[in-house]
């Protein structure tokens, strides 16, 4: 297809508009991140900082327990991660290789949880944890993200499956391979590259997740970086904007590093769920 | 491996409903259990117990028992004129969000689908908003809003165009600004969801369409949007829903303020629920939300069905 010189144009002048939007709110929370006080309070800001500093990074660990809530969020976010993809697994298998009434009701189910406002889960599930003494600890909000994450798990592991050819199972099966053995030495490791991406994803999504965190975690030592993050937003919004910065730019890290090494597989991931379904 | 251990156990299946086939089917019941128990212990059954809640009186720190109280929360809700004010909020703050945000998706992922030279830079950039915290992206966003040491303000100074305002604590700019926000955070899932989309478009078609002298507008008329549509009306839908049930990132920025007018409904249940501790009501609203928004999609989608049968009307 041939594109003239003035399209071209107008197609790389769209393109750098593009990335200036998504990229100056980021740019500028780096910014921020190293510019001391004096700097943060002049009224003509600038982009790159006159006198970088480190300052606010150790004042950001200072004022709150930073280290404590990454261990929680660390925590909350594996823990999740690893149980949803052991238990999601078989049943995204099954749901992707067998139709039933059962699978289509866990389809339907899987469409369907995406549409609830999560307050009517959070009230009842609220309930329930402070009965088993679960509110204000790790474990109880795990059990939470494990549920939570379940649906997206289901469906991304649901399309890895469909992406792995039935022929090479009913191959196996016709060399005298029982069903165990074609599952653990055909489909798994077929299937692990795109387990690790779904577990990596599920991580991600605990690591960032508020809501739940807000409403189940009372304690500083027990709350996730999202959390310790609003604390730093006083009140009446007047916040230290130095080491709000810091604080914010170090909790995005892990994400955006797990997401950087997932990130074709996750595209492919939602793909292969979304078009072969 | 889980279903190592699960599908060595002797496999019976519960009831008859699948024929039985050679093979394969035995043992679908014990993979499926790992994950069903949970879904239902701790999805399916809190939701029903959330739904039979809105029936009562139900509040947090409570001694006395639970009263069973009827429709009585849903007529209180009727006359509150502040939930429906947040229900229109959340209403606009969703088409606000979702329309923009597509368009945008749209034109990024038609250009990312293009041979440019920045085309990497792009995608990456594309992800930044998508691996972020969404409370993370709300504190961003508010150190580029603020009035004085914010970089929003500071460029329209530059450019002459006034001295800039608190754009968040204003009644008239919060809902736009939280709404730009609301499109930049999302824009990636909708991109990435297009792309694929528009890498699932036959190129002969395309080539075809070029050959026979078509324009850009009318290729992607006749041989893009078609092919695109499914996907494209399907993220739109869920958009609309994810926006209108969103929490955290207007949290953060505005906890709902100035004056509530940017109040989703999700922040006004939190309030509700959380803070004045009344379960029964709030449980109410999250049943409303559910059925209005239920309506509203079914509308939304009987309208994709009924377009698409004249074929490729964009409009």
């Amino acid at each position: 297809m041939r594109t003239s010189t003035g399209a071209r144009a107008g197609q790389y002048a769209a393109l750098l508009a593009y990335l200036v939007f998504l990229a100056f709110p980021f740019l500028w929370l780096i910014s921020t991140a190293f510019k001391p006080p004096q700097e943060l309070a002049g009224l003509h800001p600038t982009w790159i900082p006159r006198d970088p500093t480190l300052d606010n990074f150790r004042q950001a660990f200072d004022e709150q327990p930073l280290l404590r809530a990454a261990l929680n969020s660390l925590v909350a976010a594996l823990g999740a991660a690893l149980i949803a993809v052991v238990i999601a697994t078989p049943m995204a298998y099954v749901m992707a290789r067998h139709r039933s009434r059962l699978t289509r009701a866990a389809t339907g189910w899987v469409v369907v949880s995406q549409a609830f406002p999560f307050v009517l889960l959070i009230i009842p599930l609220f309930l329930v944890l402070k009965n088993l003494r679960l509110i204000n600890s790790v474990p109880g909000l795990v059990m939470v993200y494990v549920v939570w994450s379940l649906p997206f798990a289901l469906w991304m592991l649901a399309g890895y499956v469909r992406a792995v050819p039935p022929e090479l199972e009913e191959a196996a099966a016709v060399d005298g391979a029982g069903r165990l053995r074609t599952l653990v030495s055909v489909t798994a490791p077929l299937l692990a590259p795109g387990i690790v991406a779904t577990a990596l994803f599920a991580f991600i999504t605990a690591w960032n997740e508020f809501f739940f965190a807000l409403v189940l975690l009372k304690t500083p030592e027990k709350q996730t970086l999202p959390v310790i993050l609003t604390h730093f937003v006083g009140a009446e919004g007047v916040a230290d904007l130095g080491p709000l910065a810091a604080a914010a730019f170090l909790a995005t890290l892990p994400s955006l590093v797990v997401f950087a090494l997932i990130q074709r597989r996750i595209t492919g991931g939602m793909m292969a769920g979304a078009v072969k379904s | 491996m889980t279903p190592v251990t699960d599908a060595r156990r002797p496999a019976r299946r519960a009831s008859g409903t699948n024929r039985p086939r050679p093979g394969p089917d035995h043992g679908a019941w014990f993979l499926v259990l790992p994950a069903l128990i949970p879904i239902l212990v701790l999805s399916v059954g809190p939701l029903l117990y959330g739904v039979s809640l809105a029936f009562t009186d139900a509040q947090s720190g409570r001694t006395e028992p639970t009263q069973w109280i009827g429709t009585l929360n849903f007529q209180d809700l009727m006359h509150d004129t502040l939930f429906w004010e947040s229900f229109r909020i959340g209403l606009v703050w969703a088409v606000g969000v979702t329309v923009p945000q597509f368009l945008l998706a749209l034109g990024l992922a038609l250009l990312l689908n293009q041979n440019l030279r920045l085309r990497w830079l792009a995608r990456a950039l594309a992800i930044v908003p998508w691996a972020m915290p969404e409370v993370v992206v709300g504190i961003m966003w508010r150190l580029v809003y603020n009035p004085d040491a914010g970089i929003l303000n500071e460029t329209l100074r530059d450019l002459g165009l006034g001295d800039g305002r608190d754009w968040l604590s204003g009644l008239a700019t919060a809902l736009p600004a939280v709404i730009v926000v609301g499109v930049w955070a999302g824009m990636p899932q909708t991109t990435v969801a297009l792309l694929a989309g528009l890498q699932n478009t036959p190129r002969e078609l395309h080539e075809a369409a070029a050959v026979d002298g078509a324009g850009a507008w009318r290729r992607f008329r006749t041989v893009t949007w078609p092919a695109l549509r499914p996907v494209a009306f399907a993220i739109t839908a869920l958009n609309l829903i994810w926006n209108f049930n969103s929490f955290a990132l207007v949290y953060v920025l505005t906890s709902g303020g100035p004056g509530g007018r940017t109040r989703l409904p999700m922040l006004f249940a939190y309030e509700e629920a959380f803070r004045y501790g009344q379960f029964g009501y709030a449980a109410a609203m999250g049943c409303v939300m559910v059925a209005l928004v239920s309506v509203l999609l079914a509308v939304f989608l009987a309208g994709r069905l009924r377009g698409g049968l004249k074929e490729g009307d964009v409009a």
